[in-house]
């Protein structure tokens, strides 16, 4: 039974550089941030970060599932607050969880939590999907 | 720096764009998605932001898009988009400000199919000091 409060399921992603790496090609985005550690560097990151726009596509999946299909949302809402960052060799966690926030004239609200390394990525991110 | 007269401004995009069956699946591949029969919701930052950054960094705009980093992000689907669809970009700057020596720039994207609106995008992009 869903209703307003309800928890859904966690889901956990998992970045690597791969994965920066084909999104690149997927998205066109082909900033050497997401790709090349020197360069991410020299531009005072600490590391390879994951694109916002990955990880809010991952975090769409889960809205996706929840929706029964991609055609069912309607609206998603993110502010990129802090990177994901995906050092050489690793595999890095993307843990997903959402809380339904309303539920009126067939749609359902969701308030979404996006954490790496227990941080906090997304701020203020929310989806609206039918159902 | 970005042109203030262009704040409030719509500009259309370069071309129409055809989507592919394949690059909707080198999308949903990356997010493990298997109905790859329409694009997944945030699929359409593909157009989005290369329309931009070609927009935004007209001479007459002059944005700087290498200091740039995407500060929020937001979807709105009045009907999916999926293989074979033709879509047109247009770009609305609306709003504009400097901060601490960064510029934040509020830009939407509207994408019409055979002229009717079917997503329109949010994006706050800030260009660091």
């Amino acid at each position: 039974m869903i209703e307003v409060g309800t928890v859904l399921d966690e889901k956990v992603f998992h970045l690597d550089r791969a994965l920066l790496k084909a999104y690149a090609d997927a998205s066109g985005d082909q900033n050497p941030i997401h790709q090349n550690e020197e360069f991410a560097v020299s531009v005072g990151l600490p590391n390879v970060i994951a694109h916002g726009m990955l990880t809010m596509a991952l975090v769409g999946k889960y809205v996706s599932d929840f929706a029964g299909g991609s055609a069912n949302v309607l609206e998603y809402s993110a502010r990129f607050i802090k990177p994901v960052i995906v050092p050489l060799g690793e595999k890095v966690d993307l843990t997903v969880t959402a809380t339904v926030a309303e539920i009126a004239d067939g749609k359902i609200s969701l308030s979404l939590s996006a954490t790496s390394a227990g941080v906090k990525v997304l701020g203020m991110a929310k989806a609206v999907v039918s159902k | 720096m970005l042109n203030p007269d262009s704040v409030g401004s719509t500009f259309a995009g370069t071309d129409s764009v055809t989507l592919s069956q394949s690059e909707i699946d080198a999308f949903c591949a990356v997010i493990g998605e298997s109905d790859t029969t329409i694009a997944p919701p945030t699929f359409t930052i593909r157009i989005t932001l290369t329309q931009f950054e070609e927009i935004l960094t007209r001479p007459e705009i002059g944005l700087d898009w290498s200091r740039l980093v995407h500060g929020d992000q937001k979807f709105e689907i009045f009907s999916p988009v999926k293989a074979g669809d033709n879509l047109t970009c247009a770009a609305t700057i609306e709003s504009y400000r400097v901060a601490a020596g960064n510029e934040i720039v509020s830009v939407r994207s509207d994408l019409h199919r055979d002229g009717k609106l079917v997503i329109s995008a949010w994006s706050t992009l800030v260009v660091r000091a």
